[in-house]
């Protein structure tokens, strides 16, 4: 409004402007405030110099209703609530000027509070439909305590019954926030029959109400399973949506709450709507009955071709879950499996749908030679050569063991002459597979492998020549029947990045590449600056086989120095552990090297202080808390400059074979020489000066290796119980069984094996297979078995596995004290 | 985490960001100076954008934000960043539509605010809880104006109605 105040003096004939512009919307606002006298009507009624202007509400541009409103004000006015003969509209009036002020921020006291409800309570003597819906707003806004909520309870219930729609719906949405769950099972039956309503508007505000009680009131709500399920098939979309919401989250917790519900489910998913048939596919195979599970199939084959393939891939393993839950059924979902396999679809999908069929096949003993022979067809015909090795290497492995493997020679036979060069290689070593197993198939696959001898391929050629030599039993290779089964079946017992960085590093000479010297252990992350110094960054590894350079720079560095050169072969590095806090003065991490008689901590010291030179720093360390070692050299670091990082080396002798443990503390002494930044140089004399690290332990876990093992049961039947030793062990009141398991890995230090680290969420049992190389390279596996109950009390029975049964042992003892 | 979308808040603004009418159905702003905080990031964020003719959509801080324009008056409506855009969008719609037919075309602040009682019933029957009951802006406007009192809103309505139907039958 770009019309300037003025002020006119008292003749009325000059003019004097005040304000202008936007100043002058504001002056105006200030003033209408600063002048207000009262409302009359919808004209405003103004202090002026001789009395009172009346202004009308067009004049008014910032006009507002609520203007110079005050709490106070309001809540007097609500005394009309009380009287005897209500006007409707000025009590919906008063209410509307509540609700604003509660809208703008203001609060009430709960004095203030609780009066307004019992005068609002008084409300419902009129019969005022807009009045009516008033009070719901106001009596939601309150949020009234549970004694005074019994005052308007009656009253809402008969509104809940009411012949008025309107009534009936808000009644219901108004009594479900405000009740507590006596209150409910009163109107528990009211609510019911609210759900069926012909009017879809009251039967939306029931099931969505009930979706809100829900969360603290779920047995009260699952009861309500027969209503809900006829709501499903409500004409009315949203009450089919409300119904399908109110039964998916039922369904979440308490799946057998709803499957009466199944039936009429099944039809949804047809319906047009998709989001309604997502809903109900989702809801339904999770709370599918074994009854139901062929017609179930069925009419989720034409629902497949409508969906995506990332919703496929949880369809896929839903089904997979279901067919676990009833194996019974497998005939069924895996006919389902194998007929999706067949249609178009993209790899992650198709791989989802063959790792669903290999895990049928290996928990479901009925349905292996089924599934293996589904797994055969799909790869005549398959895209992707990595799901075509996969399976043929899993043929390999099962095929074998069947009551006719020679079926599936033919299958595999193929794969040789049709496909590309690494199917052809991996058919070859399935076909070695059958013949090292099943003697009567030898002389057949010898034919086959011949053949091979002619192949484009190097690799396919190699393979062929490495078998048939190898099976040919010529003792050439000197390999026993053992030897064989062993090299084509067990798990290749170092990392593979390992190996690599390994070969690369043999130069040709008289002697033979050893593989048992390759190091075991996997560093996850080697902090870059940690590394060697003398490592050349154009060397060896490559950016991605960084963790093996961290293995073998520790190794390099350490046989360099002359001190540590007679502790033999370095067994074990630890990842670096921080001995100060972030952002202090001298950073300092410490790796611990683990060999049979010795431990070396390596100091990573870092100087933040750009005005500082540290020179001969060594670690002065206390051993008092570690009996078992003792201290047998100690290598300084010369010079420290800002941002140079370097190392300190203190060596430990301990007794051999021994997983001894010990806390250490640690204090960092050096000279600092004060250093001019600007120039760079140092004065001559320095300081000494000492500072102190936090403490390390050296755990049992430090003398295990992670080392994992591809195929458990294969390793475990293969080690044999000779060094056996099973015990239970009661781990007292944890927090989870997730947590009880994590805990007991971390004290063992041994790797998870086949993902059993991972604990289902409201699981009471579980297993967890482990698998480590302990100090003097004994291979371990531990089989722990769990149980929580009720007050989370948890036990664990602990089977191990071992070379040795001294190293059986001495797992339980970790466990035991850990 | 529920499968059915739920709206977080619905604000109604006037032209320099202070509050018309406010909902709120979640914790997600505790405080009073929380919500006014979000309200007035809200307001500032959109406030160069022209958001007359469509509904418009700026995500920011974990939120997705469909809001419209109209006179002095701004519509927002507030979800959750892994929320349906869509489903809101349908939700500021109704809003809007509703807010329309129960001011009969006069949809600016002064109007808004003598007839706030309108303006938060309707509100009411759009969201419970987070929930969203209906989307239809006819219908919404209607469950409102059930007193029957005032014959000009239910043409109005009677109006849309066939209008909706002459659409569907195109």
């Amino acid at each position: 409004m770009a019309e300037p105040l003025v002020k006119k003096d008292d003749d009325r004939d000059d003019e004097e402007i005040i304000a202008s512009g936007s100043e002058a919307s504001e002056a105006r606002s200030q003033f209408v405030e600063d002048n207000f006298v009262f409302f009359y009507g919808k004209f405003v009624v103004l202090k002026s110099n001789n009395g009172v202007i009346v202004v009308p509400p067009s004049c008014m541009v910032d006009y507002s209703p609520f203007m110079g409103i005050e709490k106070g004000a309001v809540l007097q006015e609500a005394r009309v609530f009380n009287d005897p003969q209500l006007d409707a509209r000025r009590c919906s009036q008063v209410i509307t000027k509540l609700l604003y002020l509660l809208n703008q921020g203001e609060t009430f006291t709960k004095i203030e509070a609780t009066e307004v409800f019992f005068a609002v309570t008084k409300l419902f003597q009129s019969k005022d439909t807009g009045l009516r819906r008033m009070v719901y707003l106001m009596i939601k806004e309150l949020s009234p305590s549970a004694d005074e909520v019994i005052i308007v309870t009656s009253s809402l219930m008969k509104d809940m019954n009411s012949k008025t729609d309107m009534y009936r719906a808000n009644a219901i949405r108004v009594l479900c926030r405000i009740t507590d769950g006596t209150l409910l099972t009163q109107i528990e039956r009211y609510l019911k029959q609210a759900i069926v309503d012909k009017n879809p508007v009251v039967a939306s505000a029931a099931l969505v109400s009930g979706i809100h009680l829900f969360q603290t009131n779920p047995e009260i709500v699952k009861r309500w399973s027969n209503e809900v399920q006829e709501a499903v098939q409500s004409r009315a979309a949203l009450v089919q949506f409300h119904a399908l919401a109110l039964n998916h989250q039922v369904a979440m917790t308490h799946p057998l709450a709803v499957t009466n519900c199944n039936i009429d489910m099944e039809s949804l998913i047809s319906d047009q709507n998709r989001s309604i048939a997502t809903l109900a596919i989702t809801t339904l195979l999770k709370t599918g009955n074994e009854s139901s599970v062929d017609r179930l199939m069925k009419q989720i084959t034409n629902f497949m071709s409508d969906i995506a393939d990332e919703f496929k891939i949880v369809v896929v393993e839903a089904i997979r879950s279901l067919c676990l839950k009833f194996p019974l059924k497998y005939r069924s979902l895996m006919n389902f499996l194998s007929n999706i396999l067949r249609e178009e679809g993209g790899f992650e999908y198709k791989k989802a749908i063959v790792d669903s069929i290999v895990i049928l096949i290996r928990d479901i003993p009925e349905a292996k030679e089924g599934g293996l022979f589904h797994l055969c067809e799909f790869i005549e015909d398959c895209e992707f050569t990595y799901l075509s090795t996969q399976i043929l290497h899993f043929l390999g492995n099962e095929g074998p063991k069947t009551s006719d493997p020679s079926k599936y020679i033919r299958y595999i036979y193929n794969r040789v002459i049709l496909e590309n060069a690494t199917v052809r290689a991996g058919a070859v070593s399935t076909l070695a597979k059958f013949g090292a197993l099943v003697d009567s198939l030898k002389p057949r696959i010898f034919v086959l492998l011949r053949r091979c001898l002619y192949d484009s391929d190097d690799e396919v050629r190699d393979r062929a020549t490495l078998y048939l030599n190898m099976l040919g039993g010529d003792d050439l290779v000197g390999e026993t029947d053992k030897d064989v089964k062993e090299f084509l079946f067990g798990s290749l017992d170092v990392p593979l990045v390992n190996l690599e960085t390994s070969l690369r590093n043999y130069e040709a000479s008289e002697e033979p590449f050893d593989i048992s010297a390759v190091p075991k252990e996997v560093k996850l992350q080697p902090h870059a600056e940690k590394k060697a110094p003398g490592k050349k960054p154009s060397g060896l590894a490559a950016p991605t086989s960084g963790p093996t350079s961290a293995v073998d720079a520790y190794e390099k560095l350490l046989s360099s120095i002359p001190e540590f050169s007679g502790f033999g072969e370095l067994f074990k590095s630890s990842a670096p552990v921080e001995l100060t806090e972030a952002e202090t003065e001298y950073a300092v991490n410490v790796v611990k090297h683990i060999y049979d008689g010795h431990v070396v901590f390596q100091y990573n010291c870092t100087n933040t202080i750009p005005e500082q030179l540290l020179e001969n720093v060594t670690v002065f360390v206390d051993a008092s808390e570690a009996e078992e070692f003792s201290e047998v050299a100690s290598k300084p670091l010369k010079t420290l400059p800002y941002d140079s990082p370097g190392q300190s080396f203190v060596a430990f002798e301990k007794p051999e074979g021994v997983p001894a443990v010990g806390k250490f503390s640690n204090l960092l002494k050096f000279i600092v020489k004060e250093v001019d930044p600007a120039t760079g140089e140092a004065d001559e004399e320095g300081v000494e000066d000492e500072y102190q690290l936090e403490d390390l332990e050296v755990v049992a876990a430090d003398y295990m290796l992670k080392v994992g093992v591809s195929n458990f049961k294969h390793a475990w039947d293969n080690m044999g119980a000779d060094c056996e030793r099973v015990d239970e062990y009661g781990l007292g009141v944890r927090e989870s069984l997730a947590e009880a398991v994590s805990a007991v890995i971390n004290i063992l230090g041994m790797q998870a094996c086949e993902g059993t680290d991972v604990v289902p969420s409201n699981a009471r049992s579980h297993t967890c297979l482990l698998s480590g190389v302990f100090i003097g390279n004994v291979k371990v596996l531990a089989r722990i078995s769990f149980g929580i109950d009720g007050p989370k009390q948890v036990a664990m029975k602990l089977a191990v596995r071992s070379e040795d049964q001294v190293v059986s042992d001495t797992i339980h003892e970790i466990v035991a004290s850990g | 985490m529920e499968s059915y979308p739920t709206v977080k808040s619905i604000l109604l603004l006037d032209s320099e960001g202070k509050r018309v009418a406010v909902k709120y159905y979640t914790d997600d702003w505790p405080t009073l100076s929380a919500k006014l905080a979000l309200e007035k990031s809200v307001f500032t964020k959109t406030q160069k954008t022209n958001a007359r003719n469509e509904v418009e959509i700026v995500m920011f801080d974990g939120y997705i934000v469909v809001y419209k324009f109209i006179q002095d008056l701004h519509f927002f409506v507030v979800g959750g960043d892994d929320e349906n855009g869509l489903i809101l969008a349908a939700v500021l719609q109704g809003f809007f539509d509703a807010v329309g037919l129960l001011l009969r075309n006069n949809v600016d602040k002064k109007t808004a605010l003598e007839n706030l009682d309108l303006i938060l019933s309707c509100l009411d029957e759009i969201v419970d809880g987070g929930i969203i009951l209906e989307t239809e802006g006819s219908v919404i406007a209607g469950k409102v104006a059930t007193n029957g009192l005032d014959s000009t809103i239910s043409q109005a309505l009677a109006t849309a109605r066939e209008h909706l139907a002459r659409s569907l039958l195109k």
